[in-house]
This record gives structure tokens, C-alpha cells and sequence, in this order.
């Protein structure tokens, strides 16, 4: 709380400070370079560029190390049998084609000719199947080995194929392929991944290969002459490890790093207000693939009514939160997609502010201002309850618009926020809650079965709200088993209109990712695909008067 | 002793909600509660926290501090090398000196200017020199360190390109010969060393102060100056040594500090040192290194204060007699 309650004053003294130095003093960057830096050049190799992040990877065997961190690099040096193009299509990736059976069981990849690693080993059938024994191993506890049990049997009948046949057809099958490193054998096999020295010492097939790690500083990347996709423009990626992020915000300012992710304080007040940096830097924002959402434990009274959901849903005025908590970088959803892709349902529109129509609903279930104190009550019991959060600044402030709207209609909101794994062994795995505000991270693929089948209730898997729906679950299970994607997105498009009809969590909104880069990085496609800006990192490149002093940048 | 402060640091940190399995990256619909079971059994979280203080003491007793839960299993105090000759480091080998570095550096700073400064403030008593020193300390003593690094940092680092703003070295360290390696890691330290320095040296100095006033005004000071030496010899050979005594004292108490790091000026300075470490640990509930740190830092401490008291006994006669005659 302590540590949490300083960052916070620690942003707020930033940004004043911020504001009033920039009075007093003349920006390294002149109008001369400014020209410079939106000048034509031509598209050339070479250069560094330098990033930053908050925590250092664990270790860069990304399926045991699990933490972003770890993909954020890992990603630059393995590469999967399948990839998400700019448009979020699957293709191949170390395959150059697949095919899936009749029965849809069974999946056959060929790979690409000639494929090398680092080191110069030939890339294998044998290298896949290896990394598929190593995930599902009993003896590895990686978090991502549930898609891959699933498989029955795994072939090499030649180098160049790899043959997965499920017990019934898996339609997220696809997604996961395109989720997992593939590992080289020749440097594993018999090793213990969860302490071998290849984590921090790894040799890939992608873009990059990892030149230097120096513990709790940076990671240096340099290109992979045998990279299996072609060359990358940009000769050395290195990530500087920088905990704080007001740290980082002033290496940015003082030019030693190119780009950091932003907070949307920076990205809509800082940055425009400062003419110098707005010069150099280039910024962008991207829907990712995540939302925050008020969710309702739904085996507690009153949740349990669909009234009740519904009214606080009107109750809540979604926009005031978007406009307030994110400084209007977020959208309003109305399914658990993310927008503009083929899953989600461009038909529904979330529920809009309505107080009076809040009213009216609890009305409905049952509940009324019997003594005149503001407070609705049923039963002679007054509607009140708490809302449960981690210790995460947006969450919070967005509990305590929602405890204010709530009060408007009469619901008595109590807000607590905890540490993160006290919140989740004390509320969430044991279900002593009533309402919670949190985020899910989801990845590309729509199945979300584990979040919302009713069969997914136990303590410790996530639907943790205890939401039960038939329809759903039959929805959710057709959606496994159906490998068409247009069929595929009908199912889908149906379960989240079912979703919003049950209102069993209310989205309160799909915050942007916004990021800085600097100006000398060329070839960024803005606006950003589904994809994403990093979809062709490979093709950014640094014109060479842009660069920075090679010497000191090395 | 020692096993008093592992039996109670052990099951307080069991105590706290949740285990390495809870941590936010494992809150992933994607990962399932098997898995997060299997984590537990490996780590042997499933037993009884009686069994595990069990296996934890049995360890300790060959002086094994265990894997990290968290970071790769990296060894929580000193390197192993596996079959393949492969060293990894331990991760207390590694933060350990970074922080006692830093601290050392700081203390040093902070003596040397806080003994000279209390002298002054004493002999200048109620003099501007001891208003001022006075007004400086308090400044120093109210300013929140994060805030004065912050704009310090800004200041020399990005308004005037003269300090690096965080890290331990320049991307182009390797590159560097020996004397440009030594300048560039002094320059990396100056923040860091020099703004916790300034914070903590008000109380040092009213420490000085006020021990230099006492002694001033005790009766062999009187018969010193009465002897006829003159002011330089009675502050400086005859006072300043007595002054200087309760300073061993604070000095020793300081030790765990010296060890301990500081989680945010370490955060800010993006200084991999132990007080990261530590709290880090906590956060993610990776009990080895928690563990791990609590044992070598009290372990530590006993040894800081057992050094304290001898060097005592070596600067008083008093004491030293004292024991002889006890």
C-alpha cells in the first residue's frame, strides 16, 4: 500500500516538475534537427536500438517461465510452427503449410526447407516433437501444457513433418502451435528446463540471437545471421532493465532509450505539453487484447438475479470512467473481443448510462427505499455490499466512480484493495467475495471455456464468479470442436450476445497500449494493424545520419 | 539466536496469503490449476509448514540456502556449476556487494562531512555557522529522498547531459579501459551514493553536535585548557575522542541498513542490490530467497554487533578494563 500510495506521489511530483522545468531551460533538439528527423531516407540495415522494461525475464524458456517479460525477448529469438500476420490470420511461421484431416482431428505441418539454427544444427521434425514431449512432460510444470495434453499422438514420419492427432477435434489447436517456442533438441535433451543454463544462454531460430545479459541491467540482442524468416534491418536490440517508470520516462527524455511503453498521463498530457519531446517522439496507441470488468459473484444474493446485474450495469456510467481513469485512451466493449477483430460482434452495443432504467429494474427485483435514507433495501435489509480489487491505480479509481454512481441509485459500495496474492488466495480462490474488479489478458484465440464454463468453478480455475449457462456451455463446447472459422465466429458472435443479455460481469472498458518511439526509427506502421505496431519490427529501420553514436551506444 | 530469528521469519512469511503459484503472471486462463498444483508439489508447498521449517533446517545445516522459486532456480546465495561447467550466479552473490558498495560509499560521505560539520556547530555554538549547519540539517532531514533523486535526476541527467540517470554502467562498459571503466561507474554511483548521504547525514551530525557539546563542557576539558593547550589540542586530541564514541554505537546499528538496501532508491536508480531483491521476493512469495536474505542479514547483523562492541572496548580503555575486570 505504502509502496503503491509513493508511486503514486512519485508521478504526480514528475509530472510537476515536468511542467515546471520545461519553462527554463532550451531543448537539446533545435528546429534543425526536427527537420532531420521527418526527413526522406532510404531504407538501410544497421543501427541499436534501446528499450526498456520494468522486470528482468526469469530465464527465456518462455512456456516455464511464463512472465511477459520473458516472451517480450524470448519472442525475438524462438520462433513458433505458426504466427498471427498483421491482420491476425494464422500462417506459418517454421511450417510452410498445414493440413487438418476430414475428421479434424488430425493436424500435418511441413516445415520449411533448409531451416537452421543459431549454431548452425539443422531445424527438425524431431526438434518439434521434442519441445511438444517437453511441455507436456510430467516433469515440467509449465503453465501452457494443458492445450498440448490434449494431443494423443505426436509423428515424425520424415524431418520435414510433424503430425498431431487429437481425441476430438480442438479447434484452439491451432492458436497453441502458434503460442509455443519450438526448443532446439540437440541442446536439451536430457536437461532439466527448469534449471538448465540453456534459460539464460539460449540459442533460437528467429531474427535475433542473445549476445550479453548482464543481471539486473540490460539483455543485448544481435542479429541472427541464420534466421529462418530473412533479416532484420535493425543490427542490435538491447532491453535495459529499469524498474521504475519515471526512471525510464527521463532516460527517454534524455534520449538514452528509444522507446517505453506509456501511462495515459504521459502519452496525453505530458508529452503534447512539452514541444521538444513531441519533436522527437513518435507515439501510438493500440488496442491490446485485454479489458477490466466489475464481475458479480453470482452464487451470492442479490447477484444471483438478472435484474440486479442489469441495473448496476445501467447504474454505471462507462464513458465517465474511460474519460476519467484512462484520460479517453480506452474504448466501451460489448463483448469479451477485442474490437475490429473477426470474433467479435460488431451487432451489440454495451449497456449505455441509464439511471432511471436502473431504477425501474431494481425496482423490479424487489427493492425500495423503505426508511428514507437513500439506500435501497429488500427484505428490510439495505443493498450494500463490497467491491474488491488489487492494488492496481486504474482499478481502483474506476471503483470508486462506480461507488458513486451506485450511491446515486442507492447501493451502499465499499472498496477495498489488497495486496495481489493475498487477493487471490483470500478472495478469489475461495469465493468470499461479492464484487470484484480485475482484468483478463486474453489471447488471440475466442475459446474462453475456462473462463466461462460452468464446469471451470473450483477453487483455483477462473470462472471464479460461478457463471452458469447451458446455452453458454453449449456454445462454448461447439466452439471447440468447430475448425471452420466463419462457423466458428457465429458461435462466438452468439455467446456474446447471450453474455451481455446476462450481464453476469459489466465491461467497464479495453484500455489502448500506448508506447513512445523515437523519431529516427522509420518504417512504423501508424495507424496500427489488428496486429498490432510490432507486427513488423523486422522491417524498422534507423537511417544512419539518425543514429546515435555507435560507440556509446554499443 | 540465529535459529530463533529463521524459526520466526519462517512462519510469519508463511503466514502471508498465497504462494509463488498466485503471482499475477500465473493468472492467465490459459494456465491450469494442475499445473499450479504440480509447481507446489515440486517446491514441496503442499506439506505441512512444520515439515517445511523441517526441510528448510536440514538444508541449512550443510549450509544449502536453496533455489529460487522465481528466478530460474538460480541459487539464492552462492554460485553452482552444473555438469556442462555452466556457473550460475547466486542472487545474493550477485546484489550483496552492489548494496554494500553503495552504502559503504554513502556512509563514508556522511561521516566525513558530518563530523567536521558537528565539530563546527559545537565549537560555533549558536553562531551563525551552527544556525546554519542547523537550517541545512533540517532541510536535508525533511526532503523525501525519492523526490530530491527524482529531481536530481532530471537536473543532471536530462536538463544537463553531466550524470547518467540510472544503471550501474554504460552500454559500451566492455568497451571501456580500465580508467574510463573506473570514471564511468563513478559517475553511475554519484546519485545514488551521494543522495541518501545528504538525507542521512542531519542525524549524524546532530549526533556530533550534541556529543561535542557534552564533552566540552566536562571538568578534564576545563583542566586541559587550564594546563594552558591551546584550543586546537584540547578539541581535537582531547574532546574529539571522547565525542566520537557513541558514534561506534550508531555505526553498528546501522549495519543491518548497510545490507538491507533500500527498496526505492533502488527501484529509481534501477540498482539490482538487495533491497529489490528482498522485496521482490516477498511480492512473488519466493520463500528460499526470502528466507535466504533474512538468515545471512541477521547472521550479519550478530556479526556487526559483536564488531561494534570489540571496536569499543578497542577505543575506550574504560570498557576494556572493564571487561577485564568482569
Amino acid at each position: 500500500m505504502i509502496e503503491n500510495q509513493l508511486h503514486h506521489i512519485k508521478i504526480i511530483i514528475a509530472a510537476s516538475l515536468i511542467a515546471l522545468l520545461t519553462a527554463c531551460h532550451d531543448s537539446n533538439i533545435g528546429g534543425e534537427t526536427k527537420e532531420k528527423l521527418n526527413e526522406n531516407y532510404a531504407n538501410e540495415s544497421g543501427g541499436t536500438l534501446i528499450s526498456a522494461m520494468t522486470g528482468e525475464p526469469s530465464g527465456l524458456i518462455s512456456m516455464i517461465a511464463g512472465e511477459s517479460a520473458s516472451s517480450a525477448i524470448s519472442s525475438n529469438i524462438f520462433n513458433s510452427l505458426l504466427k498471427y500476420n498483421k491482420n491476425l490470420d494464422l500462417e506459418g511461421d517454421l511450417v510452410e503449410g498445414w493440413q487438418i484431416s476430414d475428421d479434424q482431428k488430425t493436424i500435418t505441418f511441413t516445415l520449411k526447407p533448409n531451416l537452421k539454427w543459431a549454431d548452425n544444427q539443422p531445424i527438425t521434425s524431431a526438434d518439434v516433437l521434442f519441445t511438444w514431449q517437453a511441455v507436456t512432460d510430467e516433469k515440467t510444470a509449465s503453465p501452457y501444457a494443458s492445450d498440448f495434453q490434449l494431443v494423443k499422438k505426436a509423428e515424425t514420419p520424415d524431418p520435414r513433418t510433424f503430425k498431431v492427432t487429437y481425441d476430438q477435434a480442438y479447434a484452439p489447436a491451432l492458436d497453441s502451435w502458434a503460442g509455443l517456442q519450438i526448443l532446439p533438441k540437440h541442446l536439451l535433451a536430457g536437461q532439466d528446463l527448469h534449471t538448465t543454463a540453456f534459460a539464460r544462454n539460449p540459442v533460437g531460430s528467429h531474427y535475433y540471437k542473445l549476445d550479453g545479459w548482464a543481471h539486473g541491467e540490460y539483455l543485448k540482442l544481435s542479429r541472427n545471421p541464420n534466421s529462418v524468416l530473412g533479416q532484420a534491418k535493425i543490427d542490435k536490440l538491447i532491453t535495459r532493465i529499469i524498474p521504475d517508470n519515471s526512471a525510464q520516462f527521463l532516460e527517454l527524455m534524455a534520449d538514452n532509450i528509444d522507446t517505453m511503453g506509456l501511462d495515459p498521463i504521459k502519452y496525453s498530457r505530458i508529452i503534447p505539453a512539452r514541444p521538444e519531446l513531441q519533436q522527437k517522439l513518435g507515439l501510438y496507441k493500440e488496442l491490446g487484447n485485454s479489458y477490466t470488468y466489475m464481475g458479480f459473484n453470482l452464487k451470492h444474493k442479490p447477484f444471483d438475479d438478472v435484474r440486479v446485474r442489469q441495473a448496476i450495469n445501467y447504474a454505471i456510467d462507462k464513458q465517465e470512467i474511460i474519460d476519467g481513469v484512462y484520460l479517453g485512451l480506452g474504448i466501451n466493449i460489448a463483448s469479451p473481443y477485442k474490437p475490429g477483430t473477426r470474433w467479435s460482434n460488431p451487432n451489440l452495443s454495451p449497456y449505455p448510462y441509464n439511471p432511471a432504467k436502473a431504477h425501474e429494474l431494481l425496482k423490479q427485483a424487489g427493492f425500495t427505499d423503505t426508511n428514507g435514507d437513500g439506500i435501497l433495501e429488500r427484505d428490510g435489509k439495505p443493498f450494500a455490499f463490497e467491491i474488491v480489487t488489487n492494488q492496481n491505480k486504474e482499478r481502483e479509481k474506476s471503483a470508486v466512480l462506480i461507488q458513486r454512481r451506485l450511491k446515486e441509485v442507492g447501493i451502499d459500495v465499499k472498496i477495498r484493495a489488497i495486496e495481489w496474492a493475498s487477493f487471490i488466495s483470500r478472495f478469489i480462490k475461495t469465493g468470499d467475495f461479492d464484487v470484484v474488479v480485475l482484468g483478463w489478458g486474453l489471447g488471440l484465440d475466442p475459446d474462453q471455456y475456462n473462463i466461462w464454463h460452468s464446469s471451470q468453478q473450483a477453487p483455483g480455475q477462473f470462472n471464479f464468479i460461478g457463471y452458469h449457462n447451458p446455452k453458454v456451455d453449449k456454445l462454448l463446447e461447439a466452439g471447440r470442436l468447430e475448425l471452420n472459422p466463419d462457423k466458428r465466429m457465429k458461435i462466438y458472435h452468439e455467446f456474446a450476445q447471450v453474455l451481455l443479455e446476462d450481464s453476469p460481469i459489466v465491461y467497464l472498458s479495453a484500455g489502448y497500449g500506448l508506447t513512445a518511439i523515437h523519431k529516427r526509427v522509420k518504417g512504423i506502421d501508424n495507424p496500427a494493424p489488428p496486429a498490432g505496431i510490432g507486427h513488423n519490427s523486422q522491417d524498422w529501420y534507423i537511417p544512419t545520419p539518425l543514429r546515435r553514436n555507435e560507440m556509446a551506444a554499443n | 539466536m540465529l535459529i530463533g530469528i529463521s524459526l520466526i521469519s519462517f512462519f510469519i512469511m508463511h503466514l502471508a496469503p498465497g504462494d509463488i503459484t498466485n503471482n499475477e503472471a500465473a493468472f492467465n486462463p490459459k494456465a491450469s490449476e494442475e499445473s499450479r498444483q504440480k509447481l507446489r508439489e515440486m517446491y514441496n508447498l503442499d506439506k505441512p509448514i512444520i515439515v517445511q521449517y523441517g526441510l528448510w533446517l536440514k538444508r541449512m545445516a550443510t549450509l544449502d540456502f536453496g533455489k529460487s522459486f522465481a528466478s530460474h532456480q538460480k541459487p539464492v546465495f552462492w554460485q553452482t556449476t552444473d555438469k556442462d561447467g555452466n556457473i550460475t550466479k547466486g542472487l545474493i552473490q550477485e546484489a550483496l556487494p552492489i548494496t554494500l558498495m553503495i552504502n559503504l560509499l554513502g556512509l563514508a560521505i556522511t561521516l566525513t562531512l558530518a563530523i567536521p560539520l558537528g565539530i563546527i556547530a559545537a565549537r560555533k555554538y549558536m553562531g551563525w555557522q551552527d544556525r546554519s549547519i542547523t537550517l541545512f540539517n533540517f532541510i536535508g532531514f525533511s526532503i523525501p529522498s525519492f523526490w530530491l533523486s527524482l529531481l536530481l535526476m532530471y537536473w543532471l541527467g536530462v536538463v544537463n547531459n553531466w550524470f547518467p540517470i540510472s544503471g550501474m554502467h554504460s552500454l559500451n562498459y566492455e568497451s571501456l579501459d580500465t580508467w574510463g571503466k573506473l570514471k564511468d561507474s563513478l559517475s553511475h554511483l554519484f546519485l545514488p551514493v551521494v543522495i541518501p548521504s545528504i538525507t542521512g547525514l542531519a542525524g549524524i551530525t546532530l549526533f556530533v553536535k550534541n556529543g561535542m557539546l557534552d564533552v566540552l563542557q566536562q571538568d578534564y576539558i576545563t583542566t586541559a585548557r587550564a594546563k594552558g593547550l591551546n584550543e586546537h589540542q584540547v578539541v581535537y586530541t582531547h574532546a574529539l575522542r571522547n565525542a566520537l564514541l557513541p558514534l561506534i554505537t550508531i555505526i553498528g546499528l546501522s549495519i543491518p541498513g548497510l545490507i538491507g538496501g533500500s527498496v526505492i532508491a533502488e527501484t529509481i536508480f534501477a540498482i539490482p542490490g538487495m533491497g529489490k531483491l528482498f522485496y521482490d521476493a516477498v511480492l512473488m512469495r519466493d520463500f528460499p530467497v526470502v528466507m535466504g536474505i533474512l538468515t545471512i542479514g541477521s547472521a550479519l547483523t550478530l556479526l556487526g554487533n559483536l564488531l561494534a562492541d570489540i571496536a569499543y572496548a578497542w577505543a575506550d580503555p574504560r570498557v576494556r578494563r572493564g571487561v577485564a575486570r568482569g
